[in-house]
């Protein structure tokens, strides 16, 4: 009887269901995701859609027509649907703490409700649009033209890697490499928070979309294995001296010690 | 402690080396026998822990030829590193098991007896010391130097003396002349009608380029045309320019032509020691260097708000030209980067500023 049972549920039966369960959720979610082309096209039922959602999560802050309140929160109009997209779609807003600054953070809302948020916002007058997904495919870019771009108008704050780093009072640059390409984009055209603004004036369309090739060359990590949080020559500094240094005491003590 | 004459004997001295004026004193009574020498099976436990650590050494060697004929060689980051890491830790490997094997053994095997390295006396002899002050004194009366004689001789000899490390300094403070040129610490690239182009492609900015908010790296126009001493123009030349909302934007007076509609721009090396700042928050208009943290104000003359730097950043006077580019007024009024000499200008007011 008991071999009966054993014979039935085979030891690794679990992690089989749970590995199909996953595949096929993930079939699911890949038919189910919009593509970022058909989202972009608004059409008055998401404006009105979005006009809901920012009267119930934004207006608070922002106003009721996004005029905003001086000292609190920023006039939303013109602003453009861009700004909405990388604010709300990181989770920075609408935002949970005052800080220093609005942290990224699990998105409040669904693709489909940021878009109509966006939609919403975008209508208010003008502003810069969400890229397509050609505007920001890594491929498409030229890397070393985007190392040169990058570090002459982004490392300085986000490290030469897209480390990130520290600013004033508090606040940071945010590391880059989990941010997804869109949203770095958008953050060049619009400027959140503390980061200025990147116009296509300034750094064309082009040259953000070499920024975001650089930036993807990164994740194949770095040739020399651990990176130490490439945040520069301090972090690396300390671990010479720390780990390094120490060894060698270590080892200098022990040669020095007598053998028991 | 260093006398010759006496001699002591190493306990376990086996060369027969004695003078016999000691007897052997043989082993002090603190010392403490490790257990190597007095337990065989501890003795054999060390051997073999050292041979398992030069075996470490045995087993890195053939890990770092066996990475070498066997990991992927092409130029893929991942592969470098693998690569890079394997070499790494099999010529560590190598390395650190010789080395430790070495010492262990040496620490647990080797035999432990004390000994004493003989030195002798320093001083020299008596007669060896006059007969060199007697030479001394014969050459210097062979010689003829202080006793008034061949005074033509003394005198072209100092005198080659003096002047022989001129053959040596010369050529140094010559080639040192272009350094002591000061007027090149006064003045950068910028003139008149010199358009402010982006860094690196040296394109113009039209004003309309800049929104607000916007912050642009800026180099001079030309600046990349230069063939000689281009990044020495450049530390000196480069310039941040940004667009402040006009109502938030307090301009120093005397300044009030120098920006356009809120268009500002100023130079990007630090007033402290000279690094590029360049870290501009446009919500605070602060900038930050990234060396020290001095922290500047650009919404009100750039001036020092936090940290060691001393004076604003100096303001680069700009314009707008018919074609809509912009373009530099002047040079910067003052030298650019950190204070040398008191700036070689207004000492007096440098004088007055820090008794004030």
């Amino acid at each position: 009887m008991k071999s009966l049972a054993r014979r039935r549920y085979h030891k690794s039966a679990p992690v089989i269901l749970v590995l199909a369960l996953l595949a096929a959720l993930t079939t699911i979610g890949a038919f189910a995701a919009p593509s970022r082309a058909e989202a972009a096209t608004a059409s008055t039922s998401d404006i009105a859609e979005g006009q809901k959602l920012f009267a119930a999560n934004c207006a608070t802050c922002h106003g009721l027509s996004a005029q905003g309140q001086d000292g609190i929160a920023p006039s939303l109009i013109g602003v453009g649907a861009a700004a909405v997209d990388f604010q709300v779609g990181t989770g920075r807003m609408p935002m949970q703490v005052s800080g220093p600054q609005a942290e990224a953070k699990a998105p409040q809302f669904n693709q489909d409700q940021i878009d109509q948020l966006a939609a919403y916002v975008a209508s208010l007058g003008g502003g810069p649009a969400v890229p397509t997904a050609a505007m920001v495919d890594p491929a498409l870019g030229n890397p070393a033209v985007g190392m040169e771009i990058f570090r002459t108008n982004c490392a300085m704050c986000h490290g030469s890697v897209g480390g990130g780093g520290a600013l004033t009072q508090g606040k940071f640059a945010p590391n880059l490499w989990k941010t997804t390409n869109t949203h770095i984009f958008e953050a060049m055209l619009v400027g959140p928070q503390s980061m200025p603004v990147f116009n296509d004036a300034n750094l064309t369309p082009e040259h953000k979309r070499d920024i975001i090739a650089y930036l993807d060359a990164q994740k194949a990590g770095s040739p020399g294995g651990l990176k130490l949080g490439t945040i520069g020559p301090v972090a690396e500094g300390m671990w010479g001296w720390l780990i390094a240094l120490g060894l060698i005491i270590g080892s200098t003590v022990w040669i020095g010690a007598r053998s028991s | 402690m260093s006398n010759p004459e006496h001699v002591h004997d190493d306990a376990v001295d086996t060369t027969g080396h004695t003078t016999g004026q000691f007897t052997d004193p043989g082993l002090p009574s603190y010392h403490r026998p490790r257990q190597g020498d007095v337990d065989p099976k501890a003795a054999d436990k060390y051997e073999r822990q050292v041979a398992v650590l030069f075996g470490i050494s045995i087993l890195g060697t053939v890990m770092t030829i066996w990475g070498y004929l066997a990991l992927d060689k092409s130029e893929d980051v991942a592969a470098i590193r693998t690569m890079n890491m394997v070499l790494g830790t099999g010529i560590f490997l190598a390395m650190i098991g010789i080395g430790l094997g070495a010492i262990h053994w040496a620490k647990t095997l080797m035999r432990d007896h004390e000994m004493v390295e003989e030195r002798h006396e320093l001083r020299s002899s008596d007669e060896a010391r006059e007969g060199a002050i007697q030479n001394l004194k014969d050459g210097a009366k062979d010689s003829g130097i202080g006793v008034g004689r061949r005074g033509l001789l003394k005198g072209s000899l100092i005198t080659a003396l003096a002047v022989a490390p001129l053959s040596l300094l010369f050529p140094q403070i010559g080639n040192m002349g272009g350094d002591w040129n000061i007027s090149q610490f006064r003045h950068t690239m910028w003139k008149k009608g010199t358009r402010l182009t982006r860094d690196p492609d040296g394109t113009p900015i039209k004003a309309s380029d800049v929104t607000i908010g916007s912050v642009f790296h800026v180099i001079p126009d030309g600046l990349n045309d230069l063939e000689h001493g281009r990044l020495e123009e450049k530390a000196k030349a480069v310039v941040l320019l940004v667009r402040i909302d006009p109502r938030q934007l307090n301009i120093v007076p005397g300044r009030e032509n120098w920006s356009f509609d809120g268009i500002i721009a100023y130079s990007k090396i630090c007033t402290h020691v000279g690094c590029p700042v360049a870290l501009y928050e446009q919500q605070t208009h602060h900038l930050l260097c990234p060396c020290h943290q001095s922290t500047f104000d650009v919404a009100n003359g750039a001036k020092v708000i936090f940290g060691p730097a001393k004076r604003p950043l100096p303001q680069l006077p700009i314009a707008v030209d018919s074609d809509g580019y912009i373009i530099a007024q002047d040079d910067f009024d003052e030298p650019i980067g950190p204070s040398f000499w008191d700036r070689l200008k207004g000492s007096t007011a440098a004088a007055e500023g820090s008794a004030a």
